[in-house]
């Protein structure tokens, strides 16, 4: 039996957006349409379409791009919903899932697929369709062929004469199969069983390897054997406290067995952690008050887990977050690597020496205190860096490669001002230097300040403007321009005209 | 009159013993950036004092570079791509922009595993805390940068007359600049070089320039 839950990407990016399925949406992958759901397809949205002319065509689509981890992420309640009636499921790829036909214990097949059915729609998945039959093929195309939540079963034997009426753009899931469905119209095959009248030979010569295959399913001669998975080990823990408790030393003192239980669970399967979530749930409500993802550099060790817990909660109750005392932690590991990969070498040992100093630290003034300079890409010298906390990952970095159009060539300047200084720049009659519409000076720069509490000092030597238009789609564009100032004791600073106002970005020192 | 070599070697000799005496511990020498040779090297354990942002990097990027981790400590203003030009490793860079009241303990925390921390202080440091934190970094072998005054630096670089060239009025940009550093080793003479930081080509160097040639003669000497 193969259960069929259509258009899944676009499910999957509307479900954790927390949006409705009735909206129209579409995921694009290259700005081409690769999935869309029924309200696009009513407004006129097909697949291959370009993004602008599918937003054409229903200005208020939703745009997703493609994520196959996302799907197959939202794919595995899914699955386990599945498995809890039926052991042994087969995930075929995300939003496609195949398991033996349930028997007699479910009331036969239409019976197991309305109990499925009511299983998916309990968990917010409405369209899904099932297809039973000899084998996965078949039942795949059953499966397309039912009607929502509902199921289609090919009786044993009924294959051959249920695939020969198909025609013959099943076969067009690839490039591949594309170019065949093509070829094979314009030969005059419409349907599955005139292809499966060719002989086999000229079959896989004319039209290559994946028709040939769907010739002998047609031909009765291509059962697959499935493959179930084993469910995964659940590895996530939890502690709950009777009474509640609403201090952060208190709860993380309690958490330490928990953390223990976790890693000691994880070191038996020979895993190692190196992504967490932990939430706090607080007194009477379901939903956890604080959730947070945390990264370790190396992997987590219980006394790691405590920690991240303890700094969780201070910055919840902090912050207002946590309001209501804590009853429940939960742990739960959202990334396991083998231990293997991790394990020291036989000389190494410095780096986690390294590691632990550095802990030390983030214990003192907190997780985000301690940081990492990353390279970037941009024109200021400020967006040219990010400070990473230490143990995260930097997210969303912009690449260095491409010219940035408006940077300040090399040197770097060895200072770079974490919050611009108000600054100013006079020229002659002590009238503030501005940049004009063609990008050029109002006046000559004679003196400045770079600070706000600085002296003046005269201009000895200047460089610029370098124009950067921001927002210039905007109505009124913001207009930038960045200036190289020399003063007569040597020392360079970059400043910007940011329309009008003058500010001091980082100093060559 | 001058003594015998033999008798040279023996003061050297009884010098060196008495440096290590003085000290506890022998001194490694750590690894320097070559454009500050014969000006200072970085020896496990000193403080040096200096009052140049790119003069900081260098120092820090000398250890760096041979693969030792560094830190650096209230710069809020680190300019990560001028270090990387320097030669500072990134990967085994930590920074603590903001450690407020705490940034002895932090420096303190930091120095059992890195091997050389910069650190800019945020005000008057005085005598006993310097003295404290020297004893901490010849235990740990580690070298303190102190972008700023300290109290019992070892070295202190002075910055003088920068030259910035490549810019005119309104026209060119920043290419390089040629500065006189003074390095003060207690009271010693200072011993001055002229560098080229950074060169045209963007690398940073010494200027081989003649007209410095005199500041140098004593450098030569204390290299050996």
């Amino acid at each position: 039996m193969v259960a069929w839950c259509p258009d899944w990407p676009v499910v999957a990016a509307l479900a954790e957006d927390g949006l409705p399925t009735h909206l129209p949406a579409a995921v694009f992958h290259a700005n081409r349409v690769v999935a869309s759901n029924a309200a696009a397809r009513t407004s006129g949205v097909r697949r291959g379409m370009r993004r602008r002319d599918a937003q054409g065509r229903c200005p208020e689509l939703k745009v997703y791009a493609a994520a196959p981890d996302r799907d197959a992420r939202a794919f595995e309640p899914v699955l386990a919903a599945v498995e809890e009636v039926r052991p042994g499921v087969t995930p075929l790829r995300p939003g496609l899932l195949a398991v033996r036909a349930p028997g007699r214990f479910h009331g036969g097949e239409p019976a197991g697929a309305a109990l499925l059915a009511e299983r998916l729609v309990g968990l917010g998945v409405w369209d899904c369709r099932f297809g039973v039959a000899d084998e996965l093929f078949t039942a795949e195309h059953a499966a397309r062929h039912a009607e929502r939540q509902d199921c289609l079963v090919v009786e044993p034997g009924e294959s051959v004469p249920f695939l020969r009426g198909l025609p013959v753009e099943v076969v067009e899931d690839s490039p591949e199969g594309r170019d065949a469905v093509s070829l094979m119209k314009r030969l005059g095959l419409r349907t599955l069983g005139d292809l499966a009248d060719l002989s086999a030979v000229d079959v896989r010569d004319r039209f290559g390897r994946q028709v040939a295959w769907v010739h002998r399913v047609v031909s009765g001669d291509g059962a697959e054997a499935l493959a179930p998975r084993t469910p995964p080990p659940d590895l996530a823990c939890h502690v709950d406290f009777e009474p509640p408790l609403d201090n952060a030393e208190t709860i993380s003192f309690s958490v330490r067995q928990t953390a223990d239980r976790v890693v000691d669970q994880l070191a038996r399967l020979g895993l190692v952690c190196t992504e967490v979530l932990v939430e706090a749930r607080c007194e009477g409500s379901s939903e956890p008050a604080s959730a947070r993802v945390w990264l370790h550099p190396r992997w987590f060790t219980a006394a790691d887990l405590v920690d991240r817990l303890h700094w969780q909660l201070q910055g919840g109750f902090r912050a207002g977050e946590v309001r209501a005392p804590v009853d429940r932690i939960m742990i739960t590991p959202l990334t396991v690597v083998p231990d293997a990969v991790h394990a020291d070498g036989l000389w190494g040992g410095t780096d986690e020496r390294v590691e632990r100093g550095i802990a030390r630290v983030q214990g003192m003034l907190g997780h985000e205190a301690v940081v990492r300079p990353v390279l970037q890409g941009g024109r200021a010298p400020a967006d040219r860096q990010v400070l990473v906390p230490w143990g995260e990952r930097p997210a969303g970095l912009r690449p260095t490669g491409p010219p940035w159009p408006g940077s300040i060539p090399p040197p770097a300047p060895s200072r770079v001002l974490a919050s611009p200084w108000s600054a100013a720049m006079v020229g002659p009659g002590g009238s503030t230097v501005g940049v004009d519409e063609r990008g050029g000076v109002t006046c000559e720069p004679e003196r400045f300040r770079p600070g706000p509490s600085g002296d003046w000092q005269p201009v000895a030597a200047w460089a610029g403007p370098w124009p950067v238009e921001e927002l210039w789609w905007e109505a009124t564009p913001r207009r930038v321009a960045r200036f190289q100032v020399v003063g007569v004791d040597g020392r360079a600073w970059l400043m910007t005209w940011d329309d009008g106002v003058w500010f001091t970005e980082a100093a060559y020192d | 009159m001058t003594p015998a070599p033999a008798t040279l070697d023996t003061i050297a000799q009884l010098r060196s013993r008495m440096a290590g005496m003085q000290d506890g511990l022998p001194r490694l020498p750590l690894e320097t950036h070559p454009a500050l040779t014969g000006l200072v090297q970085l020896r496990a354990g000193g403080s040096y004092a200096v009052d140049s942002a790119s003069l900081a990097l260098a120092l820090l990027a000398g250890p760096s570079k041979a693969g030792s981790w560094a830190a650096a400590v209230g710069v809020s203003d680190f300019g990560a791509e001028a270090a990387r030009a320097l030669g500072v490793d990134l990967d085994r860079t930590v920074l603590v922009p903001e450690p407020g009241e705490q940034w002895l303990e932090v420096i303190g925390a930091l120095v059992d595993v890195v091997t050389v921390v910069l650190v800019k202080p945020p005000g008057r440091v005085p005598e006993q805390v310097a003295a404290k934190l020297g004893a901490r970094l010849r235990k740990r072998s580690a070298a303190l940068v102190v972008l700023g005054d300290w109290p019992r630096a070892e070295v202190r670089l002075t910055t003088r007359s920068p030259a910035w060239s490549g810019v005119g009025e309104g026209h060119g940009h920043l290419r390089a600049r040629r500065i006189l550093v003074e390095a003060q080793r207690g009271s010693a003479p200072p011993r001055r070089g002229a560098l080229w930081f950074p060169a045209e080509d963007q690398t940073y160097r010494r200027a081989e320039d003649p007209s410095f040639q005199q500041g140098l003669a004593p450098v030569a000497e204390a290299a050996s």
